[in-house]
This record gives structure tokens, C-alpha cells and sequence, in this order.
């Protein structure tokens, strides 16, 4: 593995490895990271990141986040920017969690008047948006109608009840991504994923009732844009994918490109998981059609329990949704590949960039933002631990030099099993509660999984993020309740 | 239990290997693997629902990445939990067939011990072949979760 001496310090948050350390290197690996992080990080992420760097098309460089970790093809936290006439699309580079994402969502309500109702509320989510191993929406439609809302994303869900208008200008890609056609997925994806639309999923997925206590609003204009205005508000943070239908696209068209890459396009890759077909190919446009339909099962996976938070809350509190202020503040993707325009070398230029674990962030003044976040930057929704806190971020001009990416949560530095071996989860659900901390969860294990220390510290995470100039810290969201997966 | 789950690699997912004195025991002892990493006690899953699985693939290897995944297709699609009971693997010219016996039943969180959602198999250090020691076939498998 390399060692700290083989990097070439750019600064204090960004490190170099150069095209020497690895044969095929087209362009130098950097990795985000403070030293502390960097030092953390395992063998696994060097290993990925430096594979990415010998893709075809690849440009300036391979990156990975700072809450970057062992993946599979690339690190998890890794960005890789393809020129879309010379590069490859790689469903390596995107994830089998298709569009996984982040949704936040506003109350006008402070913490103080959420607490005597906190459990009733969290044991309502828990029921209404099923969590875990096999778990089925209560969205009941046809495999045909769910060909078409993948094809529509959010729209689709407006159209049938499930959300607001304004929903969806607060969503990356206005909620549908344009291009995706239901002609290019299996029936299988299909039949494996039509009943599961609202449903969490398991692992890191999560749905957490959060305060913005005072003394973390870190950028008090920003937070206000966002509708972060009183203190102790409570706001509500969720994480989840494209569920088996994503995974689906993403499992037929690795093994589609199996076949391909080196046998018809003399592509030689280091990881089979790398697997990819150029983009300008018919095997690359295809796949890029049905990625395109798992990212937007993903935004209606996360429109419709968006909707199902609506309607708790407003049972609970016997109001209407809108008087609770129960505002989508933004929704963000952390495994797509998207085709943008980003200056290289003096000139505009569209470049396929792949995100795998990391988010999109454009800065201020960005044309693909909406008027309301115009001048904020693009509201970046950062995941931590169930036991520690979360963010909101901002975009910044500085995340040019990263295709405008940045870090999607706070990254695991313990394994699944030593976590389960050193905490209990019913222990850790009791010690939560007397933190504050109210959890339900559908498995146990999977929550001891999940305990706070087998993360990285998020605070050191976006810290990371902030020094290296890629986004902008606005305010720390600490959990009060948690719905586990 | 011919399969050992590997903490230090992948530390996001679930890595194993596994073990069988022939190519068709270890594929057994893989399927055991993927669902155990799904359920906490495999001797609580009851042998219900019958399905057939099949694959084909030019290389051996990937037999095994498909009935790994066909697993997971019925644990969305139908719900259903399925062990791999039995396994038949066929050399043709210029491919492989595989055909597998498994059964199970729906899954139920009341009597299943669910541990994790296995999204998909990866490719990221996949391998089968022939034991280090000349006998027997193993498996090296990182799952997504």
C-alpha cells in the first residue's frame, strides 16, 4: 500500500499519487483527505482509485473523497470525470445502488414541540415506510405503469398524488433525468424491484427526525436560504436508492460488459468490476438508458416516502402538511453518471462524470441550480452516524477542480462484523434512548452495524471538504429520532 | 461450516470464501454464504417453496456469480429465502450449464433473524478456482450491502 511519503502534497487536504505508482496510469490519483483521514483511510481505497486512473477517456484526475473507503471497481467516495467522445461509462464507477440519495425536508416546528410526540412519530415512520430485508411499498401498480415511472421519476409521482410542484425543482435533475428508456431494462430488474417504491431498504439507509440547534448553524444566511430559521428546528433527513431494481441494472449490464470491454473494444482493465464499454457505443448508450431509469426509480422511491412523512406528521400534529412547513429543502444523487459541461483546459466541455459515494455540488451562480439556491450554491445533504450528526452543506466555485463533487457521508473505518462483535444492538438502541436518541429498527444486527464509532467523524469529513475548498459547511443536524433499515 | 466470512477486506460489505471438495459442494457452501450473510440462522428458513436455478456462462466462475444472484432476485420478487440444495454443473463446447435445486420460504421478520439487504454480487476480487492444496474448489466472493 502507499505510504503517506509517496504522496505528492498539493496542500494540506488534497495528495497526489502519480502516474508512476501504477502501470496504465492515464492521469495522477488525488485523494481529499486531511492527514488524519488520509491516514485512516485502508489499502482498498489506493488500490480502486489508482485502477479508476487507468481508464480510457479519464480526465485531469482520479479523485476520492475524503470519507473515501474500500469499494468495489471504484473507492467508494470516487469521482472520475470522461471525455464523452474518447471515455468509457462503467457501471463500476456508478455502484449497484443506483442514484442512492439524500433527501431533507423542512418543519416549522422546533424541538421543543416535537418531543412529546417524538416516539408516536418514529414508530409511525417506522410503520409506514417499511424498512429493511424484502420489504414492500404500499404503492401497489402494474409493471408496465412502473416501466413509465421510471421513465417520469418524480413527475410521475405528482401526477398521482405523491408530493407537491415545487417538489420537484428541489430535486437534482428536477426529479426525472432526461434520456431514460424502459425499453433497455430486463423484465427481471422489473419484477424485482415494482413493489418495493417507498421502502428504505437496509444496511446505511436511514430516516432520522434531526435538530438544527443554534450554536451548530455555522452559516447563518446560507441556513436561512435553505429555510433553517429558528433555533431548534426540527427537520427530517433520509437515505435510500434504487432498491433491487437498480441493483438489477446495474448486475445485467456488468455482466453485458463483461463481454465486451477487452473482447470488442481491446479495453484492459485491473478489477472485472471495472468493466466498461466507451460511451459513445451502443453498449454504453444503453446502458446509460437503463442506469437512467434506475435513477429515477430512485427519486420516486424517495418522492413517495417524502409523501409518507407528510402524512405522519400531519396525523400526528392534526394539521396540513403545508402549515407544518414540511418543505423538500433539496434532494442529492451519490451513485450516478451524468453527462455535464465543466471547464477544462480554458474551454467548455461535456464530461461524463462518474460519482460513486460522492454528491454533486455545484456552486453559486451554477445554470443547472434553481432560482432559489442561485446564489447559495447547491444545497449538499451530508449523512453521519445515527449516534453523532449530519450536514448541510453548500456548493462553492472551488468545486470546479472536482467536476464540482464532493464527500456523501461520513465513510466506515470499522468493518460490519467487528462492529457487530463490539456492539450489542438492542444495548446500543437502550444507550441511544438515554442520549436522546429514540431508534426503531427492523434488525438488530444491522443496527449494531450501524453504531456511531465504525464511522469516520463527519465533522472531520466536512471539515476536510471546507479546507480543500470543494464545499462549505452550513449547519450540523444532530438525530433525536431514527428509523433503521 | 465450509465458508469463513473475511473482516479485513471490504470493510462496507460482506466479504467470504468458501470451501467444497468438489465445484458443485462449494457452490452449495457459497449460497449458504450469501444467505447466511441475510439471515442469522439458516436452520430457521423451512423448506417450502421449490424453485429450479439456472445458469449458463462461457466461464465457470461466472455460474457462480449467476446462481449467487438469482438468490437475490427471489429474495425481491418473490420474497422468498431460498438454500441451494443440490447442484449440477455441465461443460459444453465453448460454455458452462449450471442447474441447482434450492428451497425456502417467504421471508418472515417474525421467525427470520434478518441481518443486512444483500444488494448484489461484485466482481471486485471474484474468484473460483481449484484449492491452494490440490483438493476440493474454493470461492472468494465480496457481496454488496
Amino acid at each position: 500500500m502507499a505510504k503517506i511519503k509517496d504522496f505528492k502534497k498539493i496542500s494540506e487536504t488534497i495528495w497526489e499519487i502519480p502516474r508512476s505508482y501504477k502501470e496504465g496510469m492515464r492521469v495522477p490519483a488525488r485523494i481529499y483527505a486531511s492527514r488524519g483521514l488520509l491516514e485512516e483511510m485502508d489499502a482498498g481505497v489506493i488500490e480502486q482509485v489508482t485502477n479508476v486512473a487507468t481508464l480510457p477517456g479519464i480526465i485531469n484526475h482520479a479523485f476520492c473523497m475524503p470519507d473515501g473507503h474500500w469499494g468495489y471497481g471504484f473507492p467508494i467516495g470516487g469521482v472520475a470525470g470522461m471525455d464523452v467522445d474518447t471515455g468509457v461509462i462503467s457501471p463500476g464507477g456508478i455502484g449497484f445502488d443506483v442514484n442512492c440519495g439524500m433527501r431533507l425536508v423542512l418543519t416549522n416546528l422546533t424541538f421543543g414541540e416535537v418531543r412529546p410526540h417524538l416516539r408516536t412519530l418514529v414508530d409511525r415512520l417506522f410503520a409506514r415506510v417499511p424498512a429493511g430485508v424484502g420489504g414492500a411499498g404500499f404503492v401497489k401498480i402494474s409493471q408496465n405503469e412502473f416501466r413509465h415511472a421510471v421513465e417520469q421519476g418524480a413527475r410521475w409521482c405528482i401526477k398521482n398524488g405523491y408530493g407537491w410542484e415545487e417538489d420537484l425543482e428541489r430535486t437534482e435533475e428536477h426529479g426525472c433525468i432526461v434520456g431514460a428508456d424502459a425499453s433497455k431494462i430486463s423484465s427481471k430488474a422489473v419484477e424485482r424491484g415494482f413493489k418495493q417504491i417507498g421502502t428504505l431498504g437496509s444496511g446505511n439507509h436511514y430516516l432520522e427526525i434531526q435538530v438544527a440547534k443554534p450554536e451548530n448553524v455555522l452559516d447563518a444566511e446560507i441556513a436561512r436560504a435553505f429555510g433553517i430559521t429558528m433555533p431548534e428546528q426540527v427537520v427530517i433527513m433520509f437515505h435510500c436508492g434504487s432498491r433491487g431494481f437498480g441493483h438489477q441494472v446495474a448486475t445485467d449490464y456488468l455482466q453485458s460488459f463483461l463481454k465486451v470491454t477487452e473482447r470488442k473494444y481491446g479495453i484492459k482493465i485491473l478489477d472485472r468490476e471495472l468493466a466498461c464499454a466507451p460511451f459513445r457505443s451502443p453498449e454504453g448508450q444503453d446502458y446509460f438508458a437503463a442506469m437512467k431509469c434506475a435513477i429515477n426509480m430512485s427519486f420516486v422511491n424517495r418522492q413517495v416516502i417524502l409523501h409518507r412523512i407528510r402524512e405522519v406528521f400531519s396525523e400526528v400534529f392534526h394539521k396540513d402538511p403545508a402549515d407544518l412547513g414540511l418543505h423538500q429543502v433539496y434532494d442529492v444523487a451519490h451513485n450516478t453518471a451524468k453527462v455535464e459541461k465543466h471547464v477544462v483546459g480554458g474551454e467548455v466541455r461535456q464530461v461524463l462524470v462518474h460519482r460513486k459515494g460522492a454528491t454533486r455540488a455545484f456552486g453559486p451562480g451554477h445554470p443547472e441550480l434553481p432560482e432559489i439556491y442561485k446564489h447559495t450554491g447547491q444545497p449538499v445533504i451530508l449523512g453521519g452516524s445515527m449516534e453523532t450528526g449530519s450536514y448541510v452543506l453548500a456548493g462553492v466555485a472551488g468545486g470546479a477542480q472536482t467536476f464540482f463533487s464532493t464527500a456523501h457521508g461520513s465513510g466506515r473505518t470499522m468493518s460490519r462484523a467487528q462492529a457487530k462483535k463490539r456492539f450489542q444492538g438492542k444495548k446500543l438502541q437502550q444507550d441511544m434512548e438515554e442520549r436522546g436518541i429514540y431508534v426503531r429498527t427492523a434488525s438488530y444486527a444491522g443496527l449494531a452495524e450501524e453504531a456511531g464509532p465504525a464511522y469516520k467523524s463527519i465533522d472531520d469529513v466536512v471539515t476536510a471538504t471546507e479546507e480543500a475548498g470543494i464545499s462549505k459547511r452550513v449547519a450540523r443536524l444532530v438525530p433525536v429520532g431514527v428509523v433503521k433499515g | 461450516m465450509p465458508y469463513r466470512y473475511r473482516e479485513d477486506v471490504a470493510i462496507a460489505d460482506v466479504a467470504f470464501e468458501a470451501w467444497g471438495a468438489t465445484i458443485e459442494e462449494m457452490f452449495v457452501a457459497a449460497a449458504d454464504a450469501t444467505l447466511n450473510a441475510i439471515v442469522t440462522d439458516l436452520n430457521a428458513i423451512a423448506r417450502v417453496d421449490r424453485r429450479t436455478l439456472e445458469a449458463a456462462a462461457e466461464e465457470v466462475d461466472m455460474l457462480l456469480f449467476q446462481l449467487l444472484q438469482e438468490l437475490i432476485f427471489y429474495k425481491d420478487a418473490e420474497r422468498l429465502l431460498l438454500r441451494v440444495t443440490e447442484v449440477t454443473i455441465e461443460e459444453r463446447p465453448g460454455h458452462f450449464l449450471l442447474s441447482a435445486q434450492a428451497c425456502g420460504e417467504e421471508l418472515d421478520p417474525t421467525r427470520h433473524d434478518l441481518i443486512v439487504d444483500v444488494k448484489a454480487v461484485t466482481l471486485h476480487r471474484f474468484k473460483v478456482e481449484p484449492a491452494a492444496g490440490g483438493e476440493g474448489w474454493e470461492a472468494f466472493v465480496i457481496l454488496d450491502v
